[in-house]
């Protein structure tokens, strides 16, 4: 392989698109991954997020669009003559083989010398902390799922790939499991410096070990981002709603804030709808009199009591609904003047800050500050 | 599974269907073992003509010639019925259900209809009739029956196996010998033994595709038969069908054992 100027990403997708009989499973995939980053396309089940790793992967070919590898259009190339590697959602481990032949079977396909694949095997397992002593002979069936993870994941890093592909690689564990696993492939990542590509659904998961992701919905991309750009300023209402809770509102533009409502520095939009009116920060999507619609995390919003709201903050008076104990966060769910349900997360801060004791029925004000308003496009 | 009553009109159900089965089976074995040399009575126990056989050039000639044409075949079918279910559930997904139909035509085909159609087949060719008409004859039948055993086990395996290989660095050649034959190796072996019964007790097919002097055993049954019933041919029956139940019962074994793992 020629070498590739160091500029050049990792991966490029350049208007990719595929279909099955007449189903787009991707439409128009354009994104790039920086070497070294940890990646995750993300997405409800259908979206397209793990057609785009066969693509990548070489097992599906584009019908248009190209595909590059360190600066290389790979579009016709055969798996196996991509430097990558991939970790299966089933791990795909070989029955037949043991573990030490399963890690060692990438190597031996490229001819390496005996001792090298016995180094390098012992060391892979190492890596992904599986004593070679005890697993090496061991077959798969011998093994519980996270060890068999663990051997999936170093039969493709003993391969020294530049890039690592993980297709739901958390999928079958238990919850405890996946959240050490997590930590321990983002460390992996850093410490060979490898370019992660990661398919989720889980979107915890996705902001916890990713350095950016995309969001994927319907064969297409509805975001991309860092973590903290996709989960503050969401650009459509799926994604709003896909990473993290969102309460939606919508309204008319019905003019620049003035008067009592104004902050002064802010300028925005008076937005006006069946709940009430409230001011959202300026954007480019918004015209005089056209419809919008913004996105509001439950943990940005606030409780006070009527008449009570801080100056310079969105207010719209509700009715409590009913109150949800979750231990670090209290879930309370009011109804606004329009029969909208919208849930407010009150921090469990102990003894610091007691939230006021509201009692179902209780008429309240839903508090926050127009900066935190997600308005959302189309 | 619960001890049940099971009722009289079904226990007697089996047991005549079985004894219509396999009675006339038991009654050659047991005279294959008898000493008296004119068929009905009992005259008490006897290896003798299991002995004899060893004594009939005619008989070891054509057990050899019968061995020799079924290893052959087997080799022959095996590989090729392998490579046309393989072909069939990986490459031409489509194309399967059409060439499924094609593939049981022979299996349903009357014998008489196939061995005389080869026989028109081998003479238009000019090839002449030998050990090499009967081994291709026989991998010709055997071959469906051994890519359909060979289908039912892929059905079961990953494709996903073959994928994290060829992520790995291999391809397609590696991918099939390291990964996909290991994975298909019961079924494989499941209908080698097959082809093998097939081809080792065939007659009627054997019998139009044979020249003169490639006797195989199943016709020097026949041509002994004709010439007079002594004891050694129920020896040699037996001898028949114990090495077919051996190798049907083997083949069944490894077929199950495929599906559980």
């Amino acid at each position: 392989m020629p070498a590739s100027t160091p500029e050049q990403p990792a991966v490029e997708f350049r208007g990719v698109a595929k279909r099955y009989g007449s189903t787009p499973a991707v439409r128009d995939l354009s994104f790039t991954v920086g070497r070294g980053e940890f990646f995750s396309l993300l997405g409800p089940s259908g979206c397209g997020k793990t057609t785009t790793l066969r693509l990548l992967a070489g097992f599906e070919t584009p019908d248009a669009g190209e595909i590059r590898l360190f600066g290389e259009a790979v579009n016709r190339r055969r798996p196996y003559e991509r430097d990558l590697a991939m970790v299966f959602q089933s791990y795909a481990l070989f029955p037949h083989l043991s573990v030490e032949r399963n890690v060692a079977f990438g190597l031996e396909q490229r001819k390496r010398p005996a001792r090298e694949i016995r180094d390098r095997v012992r060391a892979a397992l190492e890596l992904v902390r599986l004593d070679p002593g005890t697993f090496a002979t061991r077959r798969p069936s011998e093994l519980s799922g996270g060890q068999r993870q663990r051997v999936a994941l170093a039969r493709a890093l003993v391969l020294e790939p530049r890039v690592l592909l993980l297709d739901e690689p958390l999928g079958a564990l238990d919850l405890k499991l996946r959240k050490e696993m997590q930590v321990e492939l983002k460390a992996l990542n850093l410490q060979l410096g490898v370019t992660f590509i990661h398919v989720t659904h889980d979107q915890e998961e996705a902001l916890a070990m990713s350095d950016r992701l995309a969001v994927m919905n319907q064969a297409e991309i509805a975001q991309v981002g860092t973590p903290a750009e996709i989960y503050e300023n969401p650009r459509t209402a799926f994604v709003a709603d896909f990473i993290g809770e969102a309460n939606f509102l919508e309204g008319k533009a019905a003019g620049r804030p003035g008067g009592e409502a104004a902050r002064g520095s802010l300028e925005g939009w008076v937005i006006t709808g069946d709940a009430g009116s409230f001011v959202v920060p300026p954007h480019w999507a918004i015209s005089e009199g056209g419809d919008v619609r913004i996105a509001v995390r439950p943990e940005w919003l606030d409780l006070w009591r009527p008449g009570c709201l801080p100056r310079g903050e969105n207010g719209l008076p509700a009715t409590i609904q009913d109150l949800v104990y979750l231990g670090e966060t209290i879930h309370v769910r009011v109804t606004l003047a329009n029969g909208r349900v919208m849930i407010i997360a009150l921090r469990n801060e102990g003894q610091l800050i007691k939230p006021l004791p509201w009692n179902r029925g209780d008429s309240c004000i839903v508090a926050w500050r127009p900066e935190d308003c997600q308005v959302l496009e189309g | 599974m619960t001890a049940r009553r099971v009722p009289f009109a079904v226990s007697a159900t089996a047991v005549v269907t079985y004894a219509f089965l396999h009675l006339p089976l038991l009654v050659l074995i047991a005279f294959s073992f008898n000493r008296s040399r004119f068929g009905v009575q009992w005259g008490g126990f006897t290896l003798d003509w299991y002995a004899r056989l060893a004594f009939r050039p005619d008989i070891l000639r054509a057990m050899r010639l019968s061995l020799v044409v079924g290893l052959l075949s087997t080799l022959l079918a095996t590989a090729m019925g392998t490579l046309a279910a393989v072909a069939l559930a990986r490459y031409l997904p489509r194309a399967r259900r059409a060439a499924g139909g094609l593939l049981y035509l022979p299996i349903v085909t009357p014998e008489i209809v196939a061995g005389v159609s080869l026989l028109v087949l081998f003479s238009w060719m000019g090839i002449a009739l030998g050990i090499t008409t009967i081994v291709i004859a026989h991998t010709a039948f055997s071959i469906p029956f051994v890519t359909v055993v060979v289908l039912a086990r892929l059905q079961g395996t990953d494709h996903t196996l073959e994928e994290a290989a060829m992520s790995l660095g291999a391809d397609e050649l590696s991918t099939f010998r390291r990964v996909t034959l290991p994975q298909l190796m019961p079924g494989v072996l499941a209908g080698a033994l097959l082809a093998f019964t097939l081809s080792f007790d065939d007659f009627v097919t054997t019998f139009f595709v044979s020249g003169v002097g490639s006797t195989t055993l199943p016709l020097a049954v026949y041509s002994m038969v004709r010439k007079s019933v002594e004891p050694t041919i129920n020896a040699l029956s037996a001898l028949l069908v114990m090495v077919t139940t051996v190798a049907v019962y083997l083949a069944d074994r490894l077929a199950r054992g495929s599906t559980r793992a």
